[in-house]
């Protein structure tokens, strides 16, 4: 009997591991997988936490590269404020929000929609009006996405022999690996490499070693300005490779502000149930000893 | 029944009992986030203070802005209208409260309750007539002021002085001064 | 139930009162307290409890995360974004909602495993389980359309994918498969307006679930609940009252089960899920794989698996619906698997098969995954369609126990003062 429980156990976890594959936003990849690495980063595991001081350097490398192509329209000022993100002071944050960014304001008794500093209810504004003409200032037409959930949107492509996928999984699960999209992100921003000399670009398309297969993309390199583009205040050595892990982390902020609470709350209600559990086993075990 | 007879203090053994405890501990623990997820969100409580900028009405001129949905009356008076409000009796009123949200109810509806120290041309009140909640006329330049030369509603005939008081008509308050703060001689936080 | 006598008293003169008006406490404590339950059933059958805990959770946490959502095609993904960021434990709520629905049907798989392997479909039990694969039939169509809801890019093209199967009819009336597919639609292809209709019948579907679900409780009191020896209660010590050893049982089983939830509610929220439904829904975009959520894989395999569309949305649909007739298919004379040797090692290929399937029906379309998803497929056909009805009449089943009491004690009970019972 206990042979049969465990089998059926172990069936249900490959079944629900085997089939929660939840990976691959990308190409069904026959060619040669792109090797993504995971990075380490401050915030993954069950003890995880964005580093306040990153995220403000991510932030910096935002404003000052992406955001000439990149909205991130689904964060409003007020979330820089708030505790689990960059955590900046409030009054820095309104005057940047009031001198450096205008939005429509309400109409005015004569009908007509004028500018207004921005405030901290305010989302904060992208570089185009709308996506058409974001398209026009690209030499390629395409769209550069809105960047509030791109490490929510991307993920990891494995191509493991199926016999291996269960072993991955429980592994992940186990770790609660949920960084495949900042993993991406940071490979991506640090993929735009040369290509092999056979490789054809197409025009206004860029060679990148972490884009899905053929590996173009219309974005260019946002770090070819290389090392001291962006200054930083903290002392963080001004590097291509800080850039690109800053700004990943902030993305990733972006994408799931809720992680500080939702791994601090996670923590008390898995040692809750961990206690309620063990002592609901031994009170069913109580309970049914009294049978004969 | 159970014939597990003579082994009832089963049920109050103390591992079973502190096992239903904690179970139950935690089950009233969940039902806190249906509750809260009703109150107001983040995206409101953002609203729910309002900065106004005063440099742009002049003396004599009003405007009115949205706080909290609510629509609030913002008048720089002019002398007179400060020194007719400051004349009437208080036994003369309708309504002898304040109606200021940052002093008790008691307290009397003198102008100096209505507005605040060194700043008593400004006059911030909610906009809302405390008859059956009508927006009251008198923001604009053309508008009637009522017979107090303050703001007249409409609807059911109510007028308010220069300070927002009721003085005639069915409206029964004076209008709300909503809490607010002066953060600089030309900036005002509302709520 | 079962000519079970109710012992039911009531203790307060309030009690006495409502007891002659609506007796709904002596019907609990008839059915869930003193409710004769089989000593010898192993945790495989906590998850009938599992599941109608998730069904609660799911209804509790889609009601309040309804006060926030907006069913429309410009506003969902976003409002879905404004219950992540700002509403109160709306990040929780949404996780949970979200999580659950996999979890629900983790036990459901587990449940109906159970269900095979014990023959908790046999005779008397027929009806129970032709409800329970009713149930399992509304499961899977309130998902697909809970799925639709954030309206990501998965959401948009899942819908028009599978409500596309339907054409496949025009293979046998031409234009009547196009008709029912606009009449889904409620337009020329998914849109705001399919959103809006799979939203109001999401939110009702689950109540019909609890209906069935009701039903489904009552055709089970009706005969009893099986156990791993598949033999009936005939005596009192093969038996336990319901409270306390199986409610106690039940909610020890759900305290771990919740456990693992809580992992991933708090530590893995979107591992089940797929990252394309963070994109929102572009009807001029087609993400390059469709997928739909892990607990669809297997049939999407079996779709996928026969080259014509029409013979492969029928051989999916059929996939399920062979279900029903497995208390008719399978001609064993024995209930559980546990003394059918033969049996038992095909009912683990079958497991198997399910299991490749899923695994199959997230890969691409492509040599070698559908060489090998047609292999499964046929076996699956072939264990539901040739496997049960030979087997049960070949195989030389185990000896079986004499009483419930003898498996589980090893011996018969001295005939009186046998210690468990519990209802008569």
């Amino acid at each position: 009997m206990i042979g049969l429980k465990i089998k059926t156990a172990v069936a249900a976890v490959l079944l629900a591991a085997a089939l929660g594959t939840g990976a691959s936003a990308h190409e069904g990849g026959h060619e040669a997988a792109v090797h993504i690495m995971r990075q380490p980063w401050t915030f993954s595991g069950m003890l995880g936490k964005f580093e306040p001081g990153q995220l403000q350097r991510g932030l910096k490398v935002y404003t000052e590269i992406c955001a000439r192509c990149h909205s991130v329209k689904r964060l409003s000022f007020r979330n820089l404020v708030q505790p689990g993100g960059p955590e900046f002071p409030e009054a820095g944050v309104k005057s940047l929000a009031a001198d450096k960014y205008k939005v429509d304001a309400e109409p005015n008794d004569q009908g007509k929609v004028l500018k207004r500093p921005a405030v901290l209810a305010d989302h904060i504004p992208g570089p185009y009006k709308n996506d058409q003409e974001a398209r026009a200032s690209q030499p390629g037409g395409a769209l550069p996405p809105d960047l509030s959930l791109i490490t929510r949107a991307r993920s990891i492509e494995t191509h493991l022999p199926f016999y291996m996928v269960p072993v991955n999984m429980v592994r992940d699960i186990l770790a609660g690996y949920q960084e495949a999209g900042a993993d991406y992100v940071y490979a991506f921003l640090t993929g735009f490499k040369e290509p092999s000399r056979d490789v054809k670009v197409p025009d206004g398309m860029n060679y990148n070693v972490a884009f899905p297969a053929p590996h173009f993309t219309g974005m260019p390199n946002p770090f070819a300005g290389g090392n001291d583009a962006v200054k930083y205040d903290d002392g963080t050595p001004q590097t291509v490779d800080n850039y690109a892990r800053d700004v990943t982390a902030f993305l990733a902020w972006a994408g799931d502000p809720s992680l500080a609470e939702r791994k601090r709350l996670g923590l008390l209600v898995m040692v809750y149930l961990l206690i309620t559990a063990v002592l609901l086993y031994f009170a069913k075990r109580r309970v049914w000893s009294n049978l004969h | 029944m159970a014939s597990h007879t003579a082994e009832e203090p089963n049920r109050r053994d103390f591992i079973v009992i502190a096992a239903q405890a904690f179970a139950a501990v935690g089950a009233a623990a969940a039902l806190w986030p249906f509750i809260d997820q009703m109150n107001p969100d983040a995206s409101t409580q953002a609203l729910a203070s309002t900065e106004v900028d005063l440099s742009p009405v002049k003396p004599g001129q009003a405007i009115t802005i949205v706080w909290r949905g609510k629509p609030v009356f913002i008048r720089n008076r002019m002398p007179e209208e400060v020194s007719t409000a400051k004349a009437v009796k208080i036994a003369d009123l309708k309504d002898p409260s304040a109606r200021n949200d940052a002093l008790p109810e008691s307290a009397k509806a003198t102008d100096e309750n209505r507005t605040k120290a060194g700043k008593e041309n400004w006059l911030v009140l909610v906009g809302i007539c405390t008859h059956l909640g009508c927006i009251p006329k008198g923001q604009s330049m053309g508008d009637a002021k009522g017979d107090y030369g303050g703001w007249f509603c409409p609807c059911h005939g109510s007028h308010y002085d220069t300070a927002g008081r009721i003085r005639q008509g069915p409206a029964p308050r004076n209008l709300e001064v909503p809490p607010y703060e002066f953060l600089s001689a030309t900036q005002i936080k509302i709520g | 139930m079962a000519s079970h006598e109710s012992t039911f008293r009531p203790a307060t003169h309030a009690g006495k009162w409502l007891d002659e008006r609506l007796p709904l406490p002596r019907l609990m404590h008839g059915q869930f307290v003193d409710f004769p339950t089989p000593r010898n059933i192993n945790y495989l059958w906590t998850t009938g409890g599992l599941l109608t805990f998730f069904l609660g959770v799911q209804i509790a946490t889609g009601i309040v995360l309804a006060m926030h959502y907006i069913p429309s095609a410009g506003e969902a993904f976003s409002s879905v974004e404004a219950i992540r960021r700002d509403v109160n434990y709306g990040w929780l709520l949404r996780n949970i909602h979200m999580v659950g629905a996999s979890f629900f049907f983790l036990a459901a798989y587990i449940h109906i495993a159970r269900g095979l392997y014990y023959g908790s479909y046999k005779a008397p039990r027929e009806v129970l389980w032709i409800i329970g694969v009713v149930i399992f039939l509304l499961m899977m169509a309130t998902a697909f359309m809970g799925y639709s809801l954030p309206w990501g890019q998965m959401s948009f093209w899942a819908v028009t994918v599978i409500t596309n199967l339907f054409s496949s009819i025009d293979a046998v009336i031409p234009g009547l498969g196009t008709r029912i597919v606009q009449w889904l639609w409620g337009g020329f292809s998914v849109s705001g307006t399919t959103l809006t209709r799979f939203y109001a019948l999401h939110y009702l579907l689950p109540f019909v679930i609890a209906g069935v679900v009701g039903l489904h409780i009552w055709a089970l009191h009706q005969v009893g609940q099986n156990n791993p020896t598949g033999i009936d209660i005939k005596q009192p010590s093969d038996s336990v009252p319901m409270a306390p050893y199986a409610v106690l049982k039940d909610i020890f089983a759900l305290s771990v089960f919740v456990l693992l939830f809580a992992w991933f509610v708090f530590y893995l929220p979107d591992y089940l899920g797929h990252s394309d439904n963070y994109i929102e829904a572009n009807p001029l975009s087609t993400p390059p794989h469709i997928v739909p959520e892990w607990y669809f894989l297997p049939y999407y395999a079996i779709l996928r698996a026969i080259p014509d569309k029409l013979l492969g949305v029928i051989a999916m649909f059929s996939s399920i619906l062979l279900l029903i007739f497995v208390p008719w298919l399978d001609t064993s004379r024995v209930r559980s698997a546990k003394y059918r040797p033969v049996y038992k090692w095909f009912f683990w290929m079958f497991v198997i098969s399910v299991i490749a399937l899923g695994y199959l029906g997230s890969k691409p379309p492509e040599p070698p995954y559908v060489g090998w998803a047609r292999f499964f497929t046929a076996y699956y056909f072939l264990h539901l369609l040739v496997i049960l009805p030979i087997v049960g009449v070949i195989e030389n089943p185990r000896a079986l126990p004499r009483s419930i009491t003898e498996a589980v004690l090893g011996k018969e009970p001295a005939t009186q003062g046998a210690r468990a019972g519990g209802g008569k």
